[in-house]
């Protein structure tokens, strides 16, 4: 923050010797890269991404277990004892059986099983590549979406748009998870079918359509309220007064200075993704067992949270983590890309 | 004024009227299959299908459709949940409300004093470590899944440290009633409160922060340090009131999704009988009845809300009045 008025740093600048030209994306792309928390974020981000694309990896040569499959009498070797999975209780009563703690040892169970004798670890791992699976896809079918109608509406106006923008404020208004709850509610049981397209109750797309659609206001009407700056701008003025055709301005005067504002939006709609996601298996109407996400472990870990926390503590740490280096890195990006940082993605 | 307060309800009314629509295609007209089998819930008879087609004049008209179900929904309010038979949704909804209000407006308490402390300490003392100590702690704040902090709340206070004087005070999980013993109903609360207010106070102080920075940079905070006043007068009496107005708007805004959602899911974790637990019962049992009337009294409520909070504004803010 500099306490200098802006006209005497308006000076300093045009003082300043002419730079070796560099286009707006390395000058930002250089900007981000000096940005240290930044840069940390994208490594622990690519760190967890590896660790989750290796999870058939860790599965089949590390714990050892088919982390899809009950496992409810099975044994493993610890220290040379045979170890059932499934041990008696030594809670309450004494009776029923406990699932085997973390061993904190690299091998099967690090992190513990869970109440079908699953190894926590394991599948850790393939939830997560779930939970980012969905969170990735969602985001880009919303910015696809709302960059579609946010250009529409802003770029034709009239009749156009104002069919467009009523729709959005009724779903802007609409609570975003009691829209999802809905959707996820109605389709869960029986999937979806329109024309050729069908998806079938237990399919990933399902919590991506939903999760992809339910954002879309959020990022439209900023979109659309920078379409309509932008239609004001000089140099769409000078293009439409030489006589370009709308097509043209639309893509190649408008949507490059509105990309931007769409790279921006991706982590923080991912990070934003991670926790819808999360939420709608946690209420058992995301992710369909067997397959697991972070959300559905975490829910796993509801009734052994006082006597195996970790199953719902690791999964937990594991969303904190990805969704707060995604923050850091949004942060990162608006400040590379959107120096003046127009866009807050809770305003719109 | 009166026009601006009218076009507003006016405009409330067509969004409640648009959600209502939205609803009623999502629950009666999606494509895939039959919305009686889905409304019956899970391996449904066939006099239970009968008695949904019936109940909700599923072979009439799409049109006649929605007026039966506004009609059930608000005017008749007998609609009824097909997997317990016979269970009256609008009453459970109505005796639900109270719990997730009070949920709700005792986090926002919570965190509209911490967002304020924490925003004004960051902006106060900007550049500081303790700034970005308390940036930081923001950002962890809203990257949080609020039903896993919840249940890392009890795990805490229900078991871990449950035997020290800590938390030994903490109630058992489950809504106490008001009107029995208040003071044992305060003591359960508190722990949920919290929870839900750590998530937003860090995110209240960061755009609270952003926003008093901004004004700090004003003309009329230059006159203020010029007339002499204390920097701390400038900060809370100068500063602070116009940066409230981002404030506010952000807390009309999260208030509602919070009803619509994070509360829901506190509901959840703490076993509190709210419009959010009602919810989830019926997600687990696939009681749409249920879940459609919670969804319609929730979104209308928070719409009403927001309304309300922008009349507000329009009585409060005279530069509002004159836009749009």
């Amino acid at each position: 923050m500099s306490d200098k008025p802006a006209d005497l740093a308006d000076l300093e600048g045009a003082a300043l010797p002419p730079k070796l030209a560099r286009g707006p994306w390395a000058t930002a792309f250089a900007k981000l890269r000096s940005d240290r928390a930044a840069v940390a974020a994208f490594i622990l981000l690519l760190l967890i991404v590896a660790a989750c694309l290796a999870a058939p990896l860790y599965a089949g040569d590390v714990s050892g277990t088919d982390p899809f499959r009950s496992n409810l009498n099975g044994k493993i070797e610890i220290e040379g004892k045979k170890v059932p999975v499934m041990q008696p209780s030594t809670t309450g009563l004494g009776l029923g059986t406990t699932p085997i703690g973390p061993t904190w040892d690299i091998g099967p169970f690090l992190l513990g099983a869970d109440n079908q004798g699953r190894d926590v670890m394991a599948r850790l791992l393939y939830g997560g590549r779930n939970s980012l699976l969905i969170a990735g896809a969602a985001t880009v079918i919303c910015l696809i979406l709302a960059g579609a109608v946010g250009l529409t509406a802003g770029f034709f106006g009239g009749i156009v748009d104002t069919v467009l923008s009523r729709l959005l404020d009724v779903l802007w208004a609409f609570p975003i998870y009691l829209l999802a709850i809905s959707l996820s509610i109605v389709l869960i049981a029986h999937g979806i079918e329109i024309g050729p397209i069908s998806i079938t109750s237990g399919s990933l797309w399902l919590p991506i359509w939903i999760i992809g659609i339910v954002y879309v206001p959020y990022i439209a009407r900023p979109i659309r309220g920078q379409v309509l700056s932008l239609k004001e701008s000089e140099f769409v003025l000078a293009a439409v007064g030489l006589g370009v055709p709308a097509g043209r301005i639309l893509l190649r005067d408008i949507l490059p200075n509105v990309t931007t504002t769409l790279i921006v939006f991706v982590p923080l709609m991912m990070a934003l993704n991670i926790l819808t996601e999360s939420a709608l298996s946690f209420l058992s109407i995301g992710v369909q067992p067997p397959d697991a996400s972070w959300g559905t472990i975490i829910q796993d870990g509801q009734t052994l949270l006082y006597t195996r926390p970790m199953v719902a503590l690791a999964p937990g740490i594991a969303i904190v983590l990805t969704v707060l280096a995604l923050n850091v890195l949004g942060d990162g990006l608006r400040d590379a890309l959107d120096p003046r940082s127009k866009l807050r993605i809770r305003q719109g | 004024m009166l026009t601006a307060i009218l076009r507003r309800l006016g405009q409330m009314a067509f969004v409640m009227l648009g959600i209502s629509i939205l609803v009623f295609l999502i629950f009666f007209a999606t494509p895939g299959s039959d919305p009686a089998s889905r409304i019956a819930g899970r391996n449904a008879s066939p006099q239970t299908l009968e008695a949904v087609r019936q109940s909700f004049g599923l072979d009439q008209p799409l049109p006649v459709q929605y007026a039966i179900m506004m009609k059930r929904l608000f005017v008749t309010q007998d609609i009824t949940s097909f997997v317990n038979r016979g269970y009256r949704v609008i009453p459970a909804v109505m005796q639900a409300a109270p719990i997730t209000l009070s949920l709700v407006l005792g986090a926002a308490i919570l965190w509209v004093i911490g967002g304020v402390l924490i925003g004004l300490i960051a902006a106060a003392t900007r550049g500081s470590l303790l700034d970005k100590g308390l940036m930081v702690v923001g950002l962890i704040g809203i990257s949080m899944p609020v039903y896993w902090l919840g249940e890392v709340m009890n795990l805490i206070t229900q078991s871990r440290l449950h035997d020290t004087w800590l938390f030994s005070w903490v109630p058992t999980l489950g809504y106490k009633s008001f009107s029995v013993d208040p003071w044992l109903w305060f003591k359960t609360m508190v722990i949920p409160w919290f929870t839900v207010a750590v998530l937003y106070a860090g995110l209240y102080g960061r755009v609270l922060r952003a926003s008093l920075v901004e004004s700090l940079q004003e003309d009329y905070i230059r006159t203020a340090r010029a007339k002499g006043l204390s920097e701390r007068r400038v900060l809370l009496r100068h500063a602070l009131r116009t940066s409230l107005i981002t404030f506010v708007t952000l807390f009309g805004l999260d208030f509602g999704a919070l009803v619509g959602g994070g509360a829901l899911l506190t509901e959840v974790v703490f076993g509190l009988q709210g419009i959010g637990k009602l919810t989830f019962d019926a997600l687990q049992n696939l009681d749409l009845p249920v879940i459609m009337a919670n969804v319609m009294y929730a979104s209308f409520f928070v719409v009403a809300a927001n309304a309300l909070v922008d009349m507000a504004y329009v009585v409060l803010d005279p530069r509002v009045r004159s836009e749009r």
